[in-house]
């Protein structure tokens, strides 16, 4: 029944021939066909602008009031390019291969290949649009290096980078809009899709600004609305960051793809209190030059900088010593929490490890710069001076954040850090041509499940992204609007139109009505704490059955005790919230279930009862190297599909990083 | 950090729709920890605001990190409050004692109509950029992307014009709500580089003419615009704007 339409011959031969063989569209026969583009950050922005280019009627839209605030303007640390510039061993073949192993050999081969091969493009395409990546003195590019890998191949721009590869990607949007190509729909949230004989043929969704509903016909829709994170409630992603357009798309028939995939990102600051609406991620190129450590003292008192060197536990060089602290994110995290459960955390709430970047500051940095300088034997204080210098252009941003949020100067004393939720692997099922199971509905970036398996790497969210947007799509999504050209556009008084949004219009009625005693805020808050309990960094049978049962009452306690203010025409931002929360309560047991099922470790899935003696993840490959994709069958009710995993190059192994 | 809770007072500009008067509302807040962040009391009392059956105020925000530049808010007569070089959501409480009162309105400016209390419509942002805040280079064109070299310093200026996001401070603090170190930052980020220099002067001069068309003021350098900038966005970016600017405009003649 699944058909990733994998293309067939060798590994690195398949993207190449499948181009070569796409159908096409002629120039006057795209001006008629007409694309929906769903969310504007860096897959849907860029989406949108390629396919306007090739001069595809194009309607985007976005819930934030400006595509520019997408939460792909986040990212900090930098986006991954198979370039080889540093001449240290860099190669299609490497990024592909530390991306299946990385993502803990459950991916699909054939798009992480593509993915690594179109990677050097997206560099290209970017600094032609004018994103000032990082540049060494000699006008070329920089790079530094991501957790999981031994070769320097991210491009970045201080710890801003998603902020400016957005920024392009907006901009030739925006010059699409100009051009009339591309009309922009923001203060939009997509609502359901609209199902035409089999096909999806539009949207419904809501203007947020007065909240009227309105039809909008499309001969197909991508979704690019980025992932889920925000089921947990506290994460690092937006406060708006949903799951809804993607949860509409998955009732109407789209399977959702590995959605117990999390990635948990070690380097986040602490929460700090009951009040916390989000949690704020300190890149992981921190990790570049700062070092993880713990006192190696339980429950030392102490501050940091009084606890003497041969006292500190730097756990990540102890325990990997090849990849130090650069092992992927799902190994540091569980890491951290290893040591803080085993009593070694530090700060008021002993949930913390610390980032310190002292060491190379003063070592690394500051002797540079003394050579430099031709400065002969010089002191401590001189190298740190020195030394923080350097630190600020690579990271300054980021030490501020800290600074903001803790009211603590990094460059002085270690940051405290520990892990959260920051990234979704999981997402709708596509095919090899993004097409999800459903013909015309397509989804791009973070909101697809396809190619960071269990465990994403560090800097390739961006990377595909863009990938998706600009170099996929084009092409793949040719091959469905060849057969459409005939296809007049529907009117939206059709009736399926019609009735689509009726049905949207009767929930958020029926949402309104309740008028209960509950605030949106207070259920959500509920459902991040299950789900980060029993279904976050460690999960087992028995948690994530109780936690089923507990989402399932929380739902019911929800659809008829949720109090949301104000009326459906206008601005009501706690009733945008409460489709949001009801969506996530759905997706949330969802997860539970294909946590449960899923019963193995593989990369940020650490079921309990499958680990290593050395407390590792343990594969099983033998009954779970398949891709879950689930097809919703009404309430609590969803039917498990198996797409088996193939490694014919990158042959799976026990990862390891020691 | 030393942790301390404070009582305060919110005068908060409260406006049901655009076009509604609108006008200030008091609110006491109580327990407010100084670890929060200034959304995170807004949300506290928003939930006080919904349990007792009132409207929550409205306000724009999403990534509360510094960087999206949803937030808008005008706090005791500054722009994303009393920090140099911050957004609103970066503010935590920690700038406030026990018994403060604070005084919370919109954007002010024709070109940003108020939506509803604190929320502002900023597209004319959007449509600024529309005129010419880009490079005009199709998807596949581009060559290797170190074929062209770029000196580091300007490579490094234009970075710097480049993390202007988009939120509309500038123009909330000047009396005039001139929205040139807007347009400057992009004409600059742009201009320095090479690759957008066979675009630098139709950039300059569409950019200028679809500001004024929006309706934003002139810029009579008063510098309040850089004073209040989150990003630290320079106002040697409006000079360049003007060299630009007067070179396109001299040519164009």
């Amino acid at each position: 029944m699944l058909d990733s339409k994998i293309p067939a011959g060798p590994l690195e031969q398949k993207w190449v021939d499948y181009k070569g063989h796409v159908k096409l569209v002629n120039p006057a026969n795209k001006r008629k066909l007409e694309v929906i583009v769903v969310g504007t950050g860096l897959a849907g922005a860029s989406a949108a602008a390629a396919l306007g280019e090739l001069g595809y009627k194009v309607k985007a839209f976005c819930f934030q009031d400006s595509p520019r605030r997408a939460h792909s303007i986040a990212a900090q640390g930098g986006i991954n390019a198979a370039k080889n510039y540093q001449n240290d061993g860099d190669s299609v073949f490497r990024l592909f291969y530390d991306t299946v192993k990385g993502g803990d050999y459950r991916a699909r081969e054939a798009n992480v290949h593509r993915l690594a091969e179109v990677s050097v493009n997206i560099i290209d395409q970017c600094v032609a649009q004018g994103v000032p990546f990082a540049r060494e003195y000699g006008g070329l590019l920089n790079n530094r290096s991501f957790g999981g890998t031994q070769v320097k191949r991210t491009f970045y721009a201080a710890g801003q980078t998603g902020q400016q590869l957005l920024i392009g990607a907006y901009q030739a949007m925006e010059r699409q809009v100009a051009l009339g190509n591309v009309e922009m729909f923001s203060r939009h949230e997509m609502l359901d899709v609209v199902m035409v004989d089999g096909k999806a043929r539009g949207i419904i969704c809501r203007n947020l600004v007065n909240g009227e509903l309105e039809r909008h016909f499309g001969h197909a829709v991508l979704l690019c609305t980025g992932g889920y994170g925000n089921v947990f409630y506290l994460s690092t992603n937006a406060m708006g960051s949903n799951v809804t357009a993607a949860w509409k798309a998955h009732k109407k028939g789209a399977f959702f793809g590995n959605p117990c995939f999390t990635q948990i990102h070690p380097t986040c600051i602490p929460v700090s209190g009951d009040h916390q609406s989000k949690l704020t991620l300190m890149s992981e190129s921190l990790r570049n030059d700062g070092r993880i450590w713990v006192p190696k003292k339980k429950d030392d008192t102490r501050k940091a900088n009084d606890i003497p060197e041969e006292e500190r536990d730097y756990y990540l060089e102890r325990r990997y010593p090849a990849f130090g602290n650069l092992v992927p994110r799902d190994v540091a995290s569980r890491a951290a929490k290893e040591r803080c459960d085993a009593g070694y955390g530090v700060g008021t709430t002993k949930q913390a490890v610390y980032l310190d970047f002292k060491y190379n500051l003063i070592n690394k940095y500051g002797k540079t710069e003394a050579g430099k300088l031709g400065i002969e034997n010089p002191d401590t204080e001189t190298l740190i001076r020195l030394g923080k210098e350097v630190v600020k252009e690579e990271y300054g941003n980021l030490f501020d954040m800290y600074e903001k949020i803790t009211g603590e100067n990094p460059y002085e004393v270690p940051m405290r850090i520990y892990p959260a939720v920051h990234y979704t692997m999981g997402g709708l099922w596509v095919d090899y041509e993004l097409m999800t199971n459903v013909k015309g509905l397509y989804c791009l970036g973070e909101a697809n499940f396809s190619d960071h398996g269990a465990n994403r790497l560090g800097a390739s969210a961006l990377m595909q992204g863009l990938a998706d947007g600009y170099f996929v799509i084009p092409y793949t999504i040719g091959n469905y609007l060849a057969d459409e050209i005939a296809t007049k556009p529907i009117p939206t008084s059709h009736e399926a139109f019609v009735q689509t949004e009726k049905a949207v219009a009767d929930r958020i009625n029926t949402l309104m009505n309740i008028k209960g005693k509950q605030t949106v805020e207070s259920f959500h808050k509920r459902l991040g704490k299950i789900m980060w309990e029993k279904c976050g960094m460690a999960r087992n049978a028995q948690g994530l059955q109780e936690a089923i049962t507990e989402i399932q009452q929380l739902k019911k306690e929800f659809w008829s005790d949720v109090r949301i203010p104000g009326g459906i025409t206008e601005m009501n931002p706690e009733l945008d919230k409460a489709g949001r929360v009801a969506d996530f309560i759905e997706l949330g047991e969802l997860m539970c279930k294909d946590a449960l099922n899923r019963n193995e470790s593989c990369g940020g899935h650490f079921r309990e009862e499958s680990q290593t003696e050395e407390g590792e993840a343990k594969r099983d490959d033998v009954n779970f190297a398949y891709v879950a994709a689930w097809e919703y069958k009404g309430e609590s009710n969803w039917e498990l599909h198996k797409e088996n995993l193939e490694f014919e190059v990158a042959k799976p192994t026990q990862r390891s990083y020691k | 950090m030393e942790h301390y809770m404070m009582n305060l007072t919110l005068k908060v500009w409260r406006q049901k729709n655009a076009n509604d008067r609108g006008g200030f509302e008091s609110y006491p807040v109580k327990n407010i920890s100084s670890e929060m962040s200034f959304l995170e009391m807004i949300d506290v009392l928003n939930e006080e605001l919904i349990r007792d059956g009132k409207d929550p105020i409205a306000f724009d925000h999403d990534c509360r990190e510094g960087i999206c530049g949803a937030c808008s808010m005008y706090i005791n007569g500054r722009p994303h409050g009393p920090w140099e070089q911050n957004t609103t959501c970066q503010l935590h409480m920690r700038a406030y004692k026990d018994g403060d009162t604070i005084t919370i309105e919109p954007w002010r400016a024709n070109a940003f109509p108020v939506i509803k209390d604190l929320v502002v419509d900023r597209s004319a942002f959007d449509r600024i950029i529309q005129a010419g805040g880009y490079i005009s280079v199709n998807t596949g064109n581009a060559v290797d992307a170190n074929v062209m070299p770029v000196e580091k310093d300007k490579a490094d200026a234009a970075f710097a014009a480049a993390a202007c996001i988009g939120c509309g401070a500038c123009v909330a603090a000047c009396k005039n709500s001139s929205a040139l170190l807007f347009v400057s930052a992009k004409v600059s980020h742009l201009a320095l580089l090479p690759q957008g220099s066979p675009e630098r002067k139709s950039r300059a001069l569409n950019m200028v003419a679809q500001m004024d068309k929006e309706g934003f003021g002139a810029c009579t350098n008063t510098g309040a615009c850089e004073a209040v900038c989150p990003k630290g966005i320079s106002i040697t970016n409006i000079a360049r704007l003007n060299a630009e600017f007067s070179l396109a405009a001299l040519v164009s003649q």
